[in-house]
């Protein structure tokens, strides 16, 4: 068992050489924050690239920045924040629903980590998920070959987009040696607008008027009675609340909150918040702090298309215990088991009555998570293709070989 | 055609057109086998005019089931496809091969769903961009990404090409536009990634397929998100004494927060010529003229032209006109939307590039260019997608000149390797197609590029979609898949535990 932490990558790519010559498995790691979702590695050795550190260019005025793959999320979010900026997709923490502490100081995830596993957050409505704002990489097949892919520049149709391919890839196609993503400047002022005590199909319904109209919502997500008593401490009261997040320039978003007040005054009672405190609740939201309770329960992932989800879950609930929130004008379903037993094959079997998406389970227990596909099965023809694919990068599959199996 | 090698006509195919064609006629009946080589004119270029080529045959299907049976058919005997759709590529995309069926999509022109409270629209791909957008236009919705050609090319097309223009800066390319596409494999086999829900599962096949030139499969089905449309928009049309100012005036205004629905940069040239054209009042005594459109909430259009303005002022702009009315925003826009063919009214043939550069480096590409148009002796009139640093670059020749094509490419290749030198890549929007193939290893080494061809060999071991495009040279699958490992040259346990 031999940990390689290179500093550099041309000493990534000669471990990466070696382990192709050898045909030895690598585990690829960063912090090592979501290294409890997909099937569990057995490999010998482990690629730590936390030590391939550094922002290596960052120009504001253009919207771009670079670094190394191990950089730590929280330095660049910090560094974006002094000048204004911010990675507008949202990038989640897992940290506390999976290890049930919130973020690690410097040790909550590498930027390598956030394109690796395709992060997002509640903007992703609007904004998109990190593939839609990487703009070119360097990386190092299972071949032992160093390429890169796309640019610093935003338009680019240069070849194929392999830097989007490395998204949701989870270390299995290449390793990351360097980023370089879009960056786009933070709202100036943020409210949200929460509707109280709706049900599951009003509040999708509210949600889809909202974002219907011209009022630009960034964020739409509902929180049923009690769980909305998990997000910012509790100090919202537990009655049902769906959130709608508007962001901007201080007179666009006066004048949008009450475009949703008159469009959606009928739906129930109306509360605003505003600043620090909308924050924390998108915040809390984003990192799935509802089912942040330190157990090993269950807890699913679903994408869904958004008028399609809570049926899914009302059908679902029929048979089996679950909580549940809604996020992505309901697109998007955190479900947490009651029970230990996840309910694979039931909630997928669900998931395709209503019109398809696909569930990755994030946590559960290490009995289960060796035993049930972790991500989303796919039809033949389409797994045939992606393990063709895989084969292409990675021929000997020495890079976290099993981990979406 | 000026040099291009395109791939040898396999001569077994070339023997049994006759065979094919008559076997085509099987799959597709009806009127959707064109092989008369005057029919078949129609679709012997496409928006890249300097190259043509009559196909072996024009196949246009209607099902899926068709598409799957020819793309199987043409697979098991070796017979090379190239599927196109409203044929409005640049780039030559679409150009066909001799030896090689044309698959056209045109046929494929229906809307499937329209579905507003998911804000989606599933359409066949042969339906227009522009076609999208009036269908749920009366609900007060559009579709985002807007090529300028935006009447004719085909959403299809525009997931091959990645298609972006003018709004894609604060809207997004058709990559960030599309949730999700049916396409059928080279094989036939008939694959879905993404549908209406968020992020496909699995490997981002989407991302790879968007902008893949029709190399990977043919699209069957898009499914796109639509938009909600900003309740006004406003433009300022502002003059600058030189490209610097013009330049700064752009970095200040996303300094300050701001992206703009719209902002575009004309040259000297680009604006005499486009004033000429269509009197759009621009001002002529300047050298940079920006059109910056804000779009959204009155409120918030109102409170960011007062910002822009300021920007525009400190920058030293000479002229700031702010359109009072949606006539006025169409005229600012008039000319730089006509800058094309009215640049064809001052020269007999153009030839229109499509670098990107990082913003800061204009001013430095520009005087690079005046130097390589007195180099070549043609002129050059530039438009510029401002906000990303996407550079049109139109040089004038004359066709009948002898050798003017050959130095309008010449000097198409110059501007490009310049804009690769400073940072940013051959082509922003307008694919690599043919036209960019053999400047690729200008930006990518040869392991790069091996590594893009084996992403073609999961989808087209046989190379038989679309070949001759996108890559200079075409390495086998086999060849591309060997390992060249030295094993015990780094053996274990020596190596170095960094």
């Amino acid at each position: 068992m031999t940990t390689f932490t290179p500093s550099s990558s041309a000493e990534t790519l000669s471990t990466v050489q070696w382990a192709a010559a050898e045909e030895t498995p690598l585990e690829l790691l960063g912090h090592g924050s979501k290294r409890g979702i997909g099937r569990p590695l057995q490999t010998e050795h482990t690629l730590d690239l936390s030590r391939l550190t550094g922002v290596t260019l960052y120009e504001p005025a253009e919207l771009v920045l670079s670094a190394k793959a191990g950089t730590p999320l929280v330095e660049i979010e910090q560094l974006l924040t002094e000048n204004g900026q911010q990675f507008a997709f949202e990038p989640m923490d897992y940290g506390p629903l999976l290890s049930g502490e919130p973020g690690q100081g410097s040790k909550n995830g590498t930027i390598g980590g956030v394109l690796a596993t395709n992060l997002s957050g509640p903007r992703r409505l609007k904004a998109g998920a990190a593939r839609d704002h990487i703009l070119g990489v360097a990386a190092i097949s299972g071949r032992g070959e160093a390429f890169k892919s796309g640019g610093r520049v935003v338009k680019n149709v240069t070849g194929y987009d392999l830097s989007k391919l490395m998204a949701n890839s989870w270390g299995t196609l290449a390793v990351l040696t360097d980023v370089t993503f879009k960056v786009l400047p933070a709202a100036e002022t943020e409210v949200t607008l929460a509707i109280r005590g709706l049900l599951d199909d009003a509040a999708v319904a509210a949600m889809a008027l909202a974002l219907g109209s011209s009022a630009e919502a960034s964020s739409a997500a509902h929180l049923p009675e009690r769980i909305a008593a998990k997000v910012a401490g509790g100090k919202h009261g537990s009655d049902a609340a769906t959130l709608l997040r508007v962001e901007g320039f201080g007179p666009s978003v006066v004048y949008r909150i009450e475009a949703l007040r008159k469009l959606l005054g009928k739906a129930g009672p109306l509360e605003e918040i505003a600043g620090e405190a909308s924050k924390t609740i998108w915040r809390d939201i984003r990192d799935c702090l509802p089912f942040a309770d330190g157990g090993a329960r269950p807890v699913w992932r679903v994408s869904m298309a958004p008028s399609q989800a809570h049926h899914m879950v009302m059908a679902l609930r029929m048979q089996v215990a679950v909580d549940a929130f809604y996020d992505w004008q309901g697109g998007l379903v955190w479900l947490s088991m009651r029970e230990d037993d996840p309910e694979a094959d039931l909630l997928r079997g669900l998931i395709r009555k209503h019109g398809g998406g696909h569930a990755t389970l994030v946590r559960v227990s290490p009995s289960h998570r060796a035993a049930l596909p972790v991500f989303e099965p796919q039809p033949s023809h389409l797994a045939a293709l992606s393990a063709r694919l895989k084969a292409e990068f990675d021929p000997k599959a020495i890079l976290n070989p099993g981990r979406m199996a | 055609m000026s040099g291009l090698a395109m791939p040898k006509p396999d001569a077994e195919t070339m023997r049994r057109r006759a065979e094919i064609v008559a076997d085509m006629r099987i799959i597709v009946p009806g009127e959707g086998v064109v092989d008369a080589a005057n029919e078949m004119r129609a679709f012997e270029s496409d928006g890249l005019t300097a190259y043509r080529q009559l196909p072996l045959v024009v196949v246009l299907p209607e099902t899926v089931a068709q598409v799957s049976r020819v793309l199987k058919y043409c697979n098991e005997r070796n017979i090379r496809v190239v599927p196109r759709g409203s044929g409005t590529s640049l780039s030559g995309g679409a150009l066909p091969l001799e030896d090689a069926v044309l698959l056209v999509m045109s046929r494929f022109n229906r809307i499937l769903a329209i579905d507003y409270p998911n804000r989606i629209v599933v359409a066949q791909p042969g339906v227009t961009n522009l076609g999208i957008t009036t269908a749920v236009e009366q609900e007060g919705f559009y579709y985002a990404p807007d090529p300028s050609s935006q009447i004719a090319c085909s959403i299809g097309g525009n997931v091959a090409e990645n298609s972006g223009g003018v709004h894609c800066l604060k809207y997004g390319l058709t990559a960030n536009n599309v949730l999700g596409i049916e396409m059928v494999l080279m094989n036939g086999e008939v694959v879905r990634l993404g549908g209406s829900h968020l992020d496909q599962e699995g490997y981002d096949l989407l991302g790879v397929m968007t902008g893949s030139e029709g190399l990977l499969g043919v699209v069957t089905e898009v499914t796109v998100r639509i938009l909600k449309k900003p309740e006004t928009a406003r433009a300022l049309l502002i003059g600058f004494p030189t490209s610097e100012e013009g330049g700064q005036c752009v970095a200040d205004i996303i300094g300050a927060g701001i992206i703009p629905g719209g902002m575009e940069m004309m040259d000297r040239p680009a604006i005499h010529a486009a004033e000429d054209f269509v009197h759009a009042g621009y001002p002529l005594d300047v050298e940079a003229l920006l059109i910056v459109e804000l779009d959204g909430p009155g409120v918030e259009v109102d409170h960011l032209i007062g910002l822009v303005e300021a920007i525009a002022y400190r920058n030293g702009s000479t002229t700031c006109r702010i359109s009072q009315s949606e006539q006025e925003r169409l005229s600012f826009w008039a000319g730089r939307k006509a800058a094309f063919p009215a640049v064809g009214r001052i020269s007999p043939d153009y030839y229109c590039m499509d670098g990107t550069i990082p913003r800061k480096e204009l001013p430095r590409v520009l005087a690079g260019m005046r130097d390589l148009s007195e180099k070549y002796g043609l002129g050059v009139a530039n438009v510029f997608h401002a906000g990303d640093g996407n550079l049109h670059p139109l040089i004038l020749y004359d066709a009948n000149v002898p050798g003017e094509l050959d130095k309008a490419e010449s000097f198409g290749a110059d501007i490009l390797r310049l804009c690769v030198e400073v940072g940013g890549v051959l082509t922003g929007e307008h694919g690599v197609g043919v036209e960019k193939r053999d400047l690729m290893p200008e930006m990518f080494n040869q392991i790069d590029l091996d590594q893009q061809m084996r992403v073609k060999c999961a989808f087209d071991p046989n190379h038989l979609l679309n070949p001759g495009k996108v890559f200079p040279q075409l390495r086998r699958c086999a060849e591309l898949g060997r390992m060249h490992v030295h094993r015990g040259q780094v053996a274990f346990p020596d190596i170095p535990r960094f």
